[in-house]
């Protein structure tokens, strides 16, 4: 807890140093991994990610020690060559996109690990941390590199901003972009390289083996969320951000952790929760509102075969004979006989269960919607009438008022369905 | 109008099929009597190609069941053959046009089983009766559309099937393909095969088929050619999605989940 | 230029798991499945670490069989967030294997002390130290390197695969409808290709590492892809170019001073360009002087 509050507070001055480069690379990271994620390119950033790592190498060889302008130009140069070959190689070959992302980023990676290795050989004394951008490591922040990547990093968030109206359309529809004379060339020329200066940012914090979560996992969490573009470029850095913090703070507290790897933890918590759980899009609030509409369609059920009875006999069920009705559910019947109760469709007297007004009316429009879309699909689909029975036994559980008014006009309000039953409707007596 | 067929070599009954969540065709419910060369015609998006997916067992249907010779459909594969659309396939693929057709073969091997010279034989023979015997060793991307298509319509016919299903045989092909492939679909029929073909252009459909299903996400008609090839029912097929469908559909896509899925 | 018995080795060892990855990775690129084996050779990674755990050995079937329901394990994943979750199919690939891989990672950092695994021969491999890792028999019978017989073992349980699937692997490569309308199922015969990609891998994992692997797996077979469009030669070209990558790497890596797996990329990575150049260029001048 010390640890925690100490980190926190922001006293120490390296801390705050590492907070805020971890920070701004989090951000940009995230806002340009949210337009290649919805440009389907998601992946080229892995490839561009591995890519940086020969030119890292080739700038310490030629610079002999760590010096962050070295190696930026470095990786910045790899990886801009790799995404051209990406876009080279998949326009003029058959090879397809997905194949020449793999072998770009295995060649590139496989050389840049010839080249570490190398390196490592020689002993250099000044080496010792190169091997921090395979898995980065934030602690390791100086002044220096804040000021590099900090500068990077607050230029590819400002000029996305500049430019956000046009790289959002490019996405959303280039032809479009083309045609009403938007230089999609160049703004394309630009994105790529905001893409790739995203990811050198990162190469010392989170290292290159898993810059690529940077870019796409906050998008996909983001995704989930919303559909909006603004929307989801906020919370996808706020996403970013979150866990880029933690990251710093676990590889502080314990500090053999590598931090890449614990930023990638936290971000990939933020997805799956997200995946699972977000409004409307989370996989628990679909099986929700799926078991949702079960329920109804139960209670739907309850309350037709009152009305059915009701319609021949003129009387209530006792509960016992309600319940009969549904076979094997016998305590979830029970239960929403309860349910409907207290909601004041049914009422129970002593032997008998009795649709009270409101209950009647629910009854009857869900046995009308049922009556309508049999005729409708006697009429409309040519359906004999004993094939109509199935589809509308579904169809009185979905159709709005709405979708009910269109469908009685549609069928000029009919008086009976296609087994002769008169269609309920509400003003009947 | 649906015509009604006793003894049917197919039977569909009151098949829902949705595709993804979109409801894409609803209650179709038809038969189809032995021998016939048959057309499924209807607008874009009318669902044509989804009816012989879900025939065929490639999309899962909601509800209802197709029944082929009075069995179900993995009991009787190895008498069905698919022909899927020209373009659902990489052209790229390192094979020639003999290696195609030699796939027909594959499902009277069985696993492990490699194809021998009586296999060969037959792809050869099936890719002469298509007139491609002078291509038989081409690679697949050096052959123009129309030829593709004669390599896939061969492969069919390696496949030795009784019954037929092509998604859009004609699509991109030159006139004397289109003639070479309908003249051999005829002659199939009448050595008693029945083939079933979806076609997008009207102006053909009643030169080419003997029997018409009219789809429109519904069945509109089905029948003999002469019969439902009317004004009233093409307006019908072509005249526009039924409104109250389509918003149905709207309204599915709003929910997390497929309310007419059993 | 040296040729003793251990470069002999390392290039017989290297030249074994190219074979092994350019088999797989031929039906891979066909069937546009080559990040997930990108994927794949970074998830086995906790599925070793894990296995080590339990078992306290690198060499056991622990570590083959951990691993292998990881890459396994993996595919499901990425297959479940884009069917059932309904994230991009790209998205689930880079979400699902970043995470595996973190995991991996951190497993091996927490447990340095207790496995004889670290970051590098996790990228890397080892594949200089194949002559002097032997398998010696209970008896004392120094029966060679170790690794070199995983390989071995590999490079034939593969050749099976791919002999006995053949004719399901190509037609569910081309055509997944047509096959499954003749009853092949794709899924089961797909599982199966993951599988074994899972497993060798892992067989690999120790000689060149988890992501050099992806070269192996993808380089070849793309190169090989752009020289022939006939699938036997294809793969054909596959071998014969892997094991050249051997080779080549080998005296690379020897004369830099570096890692072999990585000069392995490398080397793979001229080759690739050659057939480009050949495929965008040299066809057309050759096209060009015939007319």
């Amino acid at each position: 807890m010390e640890e925690f509050i100490y980190f926190f507070s922001f006293k120490d001055p390296n801390i705050v140093l590492v907070v805020a480069g971890i920070s701004l690379l989090s951000i940009s990271a995230a806002m340009v991994g949210t337009f290649t994620f919805l440009d389907k390119k998601a992946l080229v950033g892995d490839a561009i990610s591995h890519a940086v790592l020969p030119g890292v190498c080739m700038a310490f060889m030629f610079a002999g020690n760590k010096n962050p302008y070295w190696i930026v130009l470095g990786a910045f140069t790899t990886g801009a060559i790799s995404t051209y070959c990406i876009s080279y190689i998949s326009t003029t070959t058959k090879l397809k996109e997905d194949t020449v992302i793999a072998a770009v980023l295995s060649i590139f990676f496989g050389v840049g690990i010839l080249l570490l290795t190398q390196l490592q050989q020689t002993g250099n004394a000044a080496l010792s941390g190169l091997d921090h951008f395979l898995f980065g490591n934030a602690i390791a922040i100086v002044w220096e590199d804040l000021i590099v990547y900090g500068f990077i990093a607050s230029f590819v968030i400002i000029i996305l901003l500049v430019f956000y109206k046009e790289f959002k359309l490019i996405i959303f529809n280039a032809h479009f972009a083309e045609s009403v004379g938007m230089p999609v060339r160049i703004l394309r020329f630009v994105f790529n390289s905001l893409l790739v200066l995203a990811v050198v940012t990162g190469i010392q914090a989170i290292g290159v083996v898993l810059m690529a979560a940077l870019l796409i996992t906050p998008a996909a969490a983001a995704r989930f969320w919303t559909n909006k573009l603004h929307v989801m470029l906020l919370l996808a850095v706020t996403f970013a951000l979150f866990s880029g913090v933690a990251g710093a703070y676990i590889s502080y507290v314990i500090p053999k952790m590598p931090t890449g790897p614990w930023v990638v933890m936290v971000i990939s918590f933020l997805a799956f929760i997200s995946f699972f759980f977000a409004k409307k899009k989370g996989m628990v609030s679909r099986w929700y509102s799926q078991r949702k509409y079960q329920k109804k369609i139960h209670m739907d059920h309850i309350l037709k075969t009152l009305f059915l009875h009701w319609e021949k006999k003129q009387q209530g069920m006792t509960q016992g004979e309600l319940i009969n009705q549904f076979q094997g559910k016998a305590s979830t019947t029970r239960q929403y006989i309860n349910h409907l109760i207290n909601k004041d469709h049914l009422s129970a007297t002593e032997h008998y269960i009795t649709l009270t007004p409101s209950g009647f009316t629910e009854a009857k429009r869900i046995v009308r919607l049922h009556r309508l879309w049999e005729v409708y699909l006697s009429k409309y689909l040519n359906l004999a009438p004993d094939h109509v029975h199935d589809m509308a036994e579904k169809m009185e559980h979905l159709l709005t008022p709405d979708l009910e008014a269109q469908l009685e006009a549609s069928l000029d309000y009919p008086a009976t369905d296609p087994h002769q039953s008169t269609i309920p409707r509400d003003h009947d007596v | 109008m649906i015509v009604k067929v006793t003894k049917p070599v197919l039977e569909i009954h009151d098949l829902t099929v949705s595709y993804g969540k979109n409801p894409i065709l609803w209650n179709i419910d038809f038969s189809l009597p032995h021998g016939v060369l048959a057309g499924i015609i209807g607008p874009n998006g009318a669902g044509k190609s989804s009816l012989i997916k879900a025939i065929m067992g490639l999309l899962d249907v909601n509800s209802g069941y197709v029944r082929i010779f009075d069995s179900e459909m993995n009991a009787v594969r190895k008498k069905i053959s698919y022909v899927p659309q020209r373009e659902s396939v990489d052209w790229d693929f390192p094979a020639s046009a003999l290696d195609i057709v030699m796939m027909g073969t594959y499902h009277k091997l069985g696993l492990f089983k490699r194809p021998g010279k009586k296999e060969k034989e037959l792809a050869i023979k099936c890719l002469e009766k298509v007139n491609m015997s002078n291509f038989q060793d081409r690679q697949i991307s050096e052959l123009s559309g129309g030829q593709q298509q004669r390599v896939f319509i061969a492969r069919a016919l390696a496949q030795e099937a009784d019954i037929y299903f092509m998604d859009e045989p004609f699509a991109g092909v030159d006139i004397s393909t289109e003639n070479t492939i309908v003249e051999l679909l005829k002659k199939m029929t009448k050595d008693g095969k029945t083939v079933i073909v979806v076609h997008h252009d009207i102006h053909s459909a009643s030169r080419y088929f003997n029997w018409i299903i009219m789809l429109n996400l519904h069945l509109v008609a089905s029948g003999p050619t002469d019969k439902v090839l009317t004004e009233e029912l093409l307006q019908k097929t072509f005249g526009g999605k039924l409104a109250l469908l389509s918003d149905v559909g709207d309204l599915i896509k709003q929910k997390g989940f497929d309310p007419l899925k059993n | 230029m040296t040729f003793d018995h251990n470069a002999f080795l390392i290039i017989i060892t290297g030249a074994l798991i190219a074979i092994s990855c350019g088999l797989l990775g031929t039906f891979l690129i066909l069937r546009r499945m080559a990040m997930i084996g990108d994927a794949i050779s970074h998830a086995v990674l906790p599925g070793i670490v894990l296995a080590f755990l339990f078992s306290q050995q690198r060499e056991g079937i622990a570590v083959i069989i951990g691993a292998g329901v990881l890459g396994i394990i993996a595919t499901l994943i990425i297959d479940y967030l884009s069917t059932k979750i309904k994230l991009q199919h790209d998205a689930s690939i880079g979400v699902t294997f970043t995470w595996l891989f973190a995991i991996g990672i951190i497993l091996i950092t927490l447990f340095a002390g207790q496995i004889d695994l670290d970051q590098d021969c996790v990228l890397y491999g080892e594949i200089a130290y194949i002559p002097i890792d032997l398998w010696i028999l209970p008896n004392g019978t120094i029966m060679g390197p170790r690794v070199l017989y995983v390989a071995l073992i590999n490079v034939i349980l593969v050749i099976f695969f791919i002999m006995y699937l053949f004719k399901e692997l190509k037609i569910t490569s081309f055509d997944a409808e047509f096959a499954s309308s003749i009853g092949i199922s794709t899924g089961i015969i797909n599982l199966s290709l993951m599988g074994m990609v899972s497993y060798t891998t892992v067989s690999s994992f120790e000689a060149v590492g988890a992501i050099l692997v992806l070269a192996l797996l993808v380089v070849p077979p793309a190169t090989a892809y752009l020289l022939t469009s006939n699938l036997k030669r294809m793969i054909l070209y596959t071998l014969i170019i892997g094991v050249f990558t051997s080779l080549i790497g080998y005296y690379v890596a020897y004369y830099i001073n570096g890692s072999i797996a990585g000069a392995m990329a490398g080397v793979s990575g001229i080759f690739l360009l050659f057939a480009i150049i050949y495929s965008n260029f040299a066809k057309r001048i050759i096209i060009f002087s015939k007319a």
